[in-house]
């Protein structure tokens, strides 16, 4: 059963599912393509999370009850449209990383592992992009190999570098600028995530796959 | 460079270290992790930008922690609105809340604020500066907005271009409109159904104390400090949040998420504030107190049509 609860005084949040996946991911991605291409002006804003929807409308144009009986069509059709999960091939990323983090002993240690067996663990596994927020361009990957699950640093990092590739409980993600952060860092990706003069402005979207690729330390001599 | 080859508009000789070029924020971006940010106290950017009869969102300076020196170098007319504080032109005093004309070369400046935190200056047609994702919004975190387009602060040497303007005559805020910002009325808010729903949390606490602003409030959250709240469950997958969230983290001390806040959230929310009344929130100085009071969202939503339609009145159906 598909939740529509309020979120404060201008905005909807649809509960799609009780638990994320990467099928998920992309029939939101769907959804929410649906809903603004046919209720675009009132919809001001729309931020996906691992199983929600959440979207910000325009008072002057519609409110709560309203907009939920514009969704309500589209809804279900959503629920019963089984092309949708079907014939959406989902993009996919190959991001080239050098695992060089200075939480790389770190994590290794507390996981029982060797340094190898981390970045081995961590590079082979296919992500999914299930939330994007944060920060701008900030993707949330799901998920992290049940070896390598931390909680986050007791104490946040005041600045992270931009670009570091960074672990926390079962997600792992890419800082696309630099700023204060609590997780684990593994390593770093110099390929742009964010530049607000291109189109779309960022490079990881919701329900898109993303491997990272062990880059030789030493090729950064080339 | 010489005058001749510079832009008309205002020269600022003298500023706070947070002083920003705002408007009504770089909505249509969320989707991508991009903050709305924008003005902090929307009543009185609204009332600024009235007074020149700028469209609702016209760009202009919002600033806190102190006071302003600007030369002018355009004629045109200005308005002050927000915190109080003394306004002199070549000398001469100026009333607040109100649009008066300036000519170039005369020397206007600002006091720092006896009331109140965040000051905002709008001038005729507004700042001309190029907007980036769709506003000039200045998001310092994100690099976004400002003058330069990367989320810079105005410092002292910067140009604000500004065009020509002329009014028949001046106009001012209604009294009935005017804030007390030295005795903000408390702050209400629509509470989460979803956080009262089993009984097992009770609100109570919330209401009955008066709440400290701590010191690490910023354009992002408003810190709030008092007796910890009980934990609230916790919320299995980060979330969509909106302005005037209210978050609960772990250690029972409520967050305010303002102008400047992230798009997503994981911790457990308690309520909404009023847009409305979020600006009066922004202008209470750290280290003072605040206490909430409930209210329900058709109420809420009928303030803000209100709102709207004296303020936004094309954006209507």
């Amino acid at each position: 059963m598909i939740g529509c609860e309020p979120v404060g005084a201008e905005a909807l949040l649809l509960v799609l599912a009780d638990q994320p996946s990467p099928e998920l991911s992309g029939r939101i991605r769907t959804l929410a393509e649906r809903i603004l291409k046919q209720l675009g002006p009132l919809i001001r804003d729309w931020v996906a999370g691992w199983t929600t929807l959440l979207l910000h409308y325009d008072l002057c144009l519609t409110d709560h009850q309203d907009l939920e009986q514009r969704l309500l069509p589209l809804l279900r059709d959503w629920l019963t449209d089984k092309a949708s999960a079907s014939s959406l091939k989902p993009y996919q990323h190959e991001l080239a990383v050098y695992y060089d983090g200075p939480d790389l002993a770190y994590v290794a240690e507390q996981s029982g592992l060797s340094v190898a067996d981390v970045i081995q663990i961590h590079s082979s596994t296919l992500y999914w992009v299930g939330a994007v927020g944060f920060a701008p361009g900030f993707a949330y990957l799901g998920t992290l190999d049940q070896r390598l699950v931390l909680p986050r640093r007791s104490t946040p990092r005041l600045s992270v570098p931009a670009g570091s590739l960074a672990i926390a409980e079962r997600q792992t993600a890419i800082y696309p600028q630099a700023s204060p952060g609590g997780w684990h860092l593994l390593g770093r990706c110099l390929e742009p995530l964010f530049d607000p003069d291109t189109q779309p402005p960022v490079r990881l979207q919701l329900g898109d796959r993303v491997r990272f690729v062990a880059v030789d330390l030493g090729s950064l001599d080339d | 460079m010489t005058d001749a080859s510079l832009p008309n508009g205002l020269r600022v000789l003298a500023c706070t270290p947070l002083t920003l070029l705002q408007d009504a924020g770089r909505w249509g971006w969320q989707h991508l992790g991009v903050s709305p940010s924008g003005v902090m106290d929307l009543r009185a950017a609204a009332w600024a930008n009235y007074l020149l009869g700028n469209p609702w969102g016209t760009p202009l300076l919002e600033w806190a922690l102190g006071g302003l020196r600007l030369q002018i170098k355009q004629d045109t007319w200005i308005a002050v609105c927000g915190a109080e504080r003394s306004i002199t032109l070549d000398g001469q005093t100026c009333p607040h809340a109100t649009r008066f004309a300036v000519r170039s070369g005369q020397l206007l400046e600002l006091g720092a604020a006896v009331a109140g935190l965040w000051g905002y200056l709008a001038v005729a047609g507004g700042f001309q500066v190029k907007p980036v994702l769709g506003s000039v919004a200045t998001q310092m975190r994100e690099r976004l907005g400002g003058l330069g387009g990367q989320g810079q602060i105005i410092k002292a040497g910067d140009w604000l271009p500004c065009h020509r303007a002329h009014y028949p005559r001046a106009a001012h805020r209604p009294l009935a409109f005017k804030p007390d910002y030295r005795n903000p009325k408390p702050v209400r808010v629509m509470l989460n159904p979803a956080t009262v729903k089993d009984g097992s949390w009770t609100d109570a606490p919330f209401w009955e104390q008066r709440w400290r602003l701590s010191p690490s409030s910023d354009r992002m959250g408003i810190r709030l400090q008092g007796k910890a709240l009980a934990a609230l469950p916790v919320v299995p997958w980060s979330q969509g949040v909106v302005t005037g969230s209210i978050q609960l983290p772990p250690d029972g001390q409520p967050i305010v998420l303002m102008a400047d806040r992230q798009t997503i959230g994981g911790y457990p929310v308690l309520g909404w504030a009023h847009p409305l009344d979020l600006g009066a929130l922004a202008q209470i100085p750290a280290g003072q107190s605040v206490q909430f009071q409930p209210i329900e969202r058709a109420q809420v939503q009928q303030d803000l049509r209100c709102f709207y339609r004296f303020f936004r009145p094309d954006a209507q159906t």
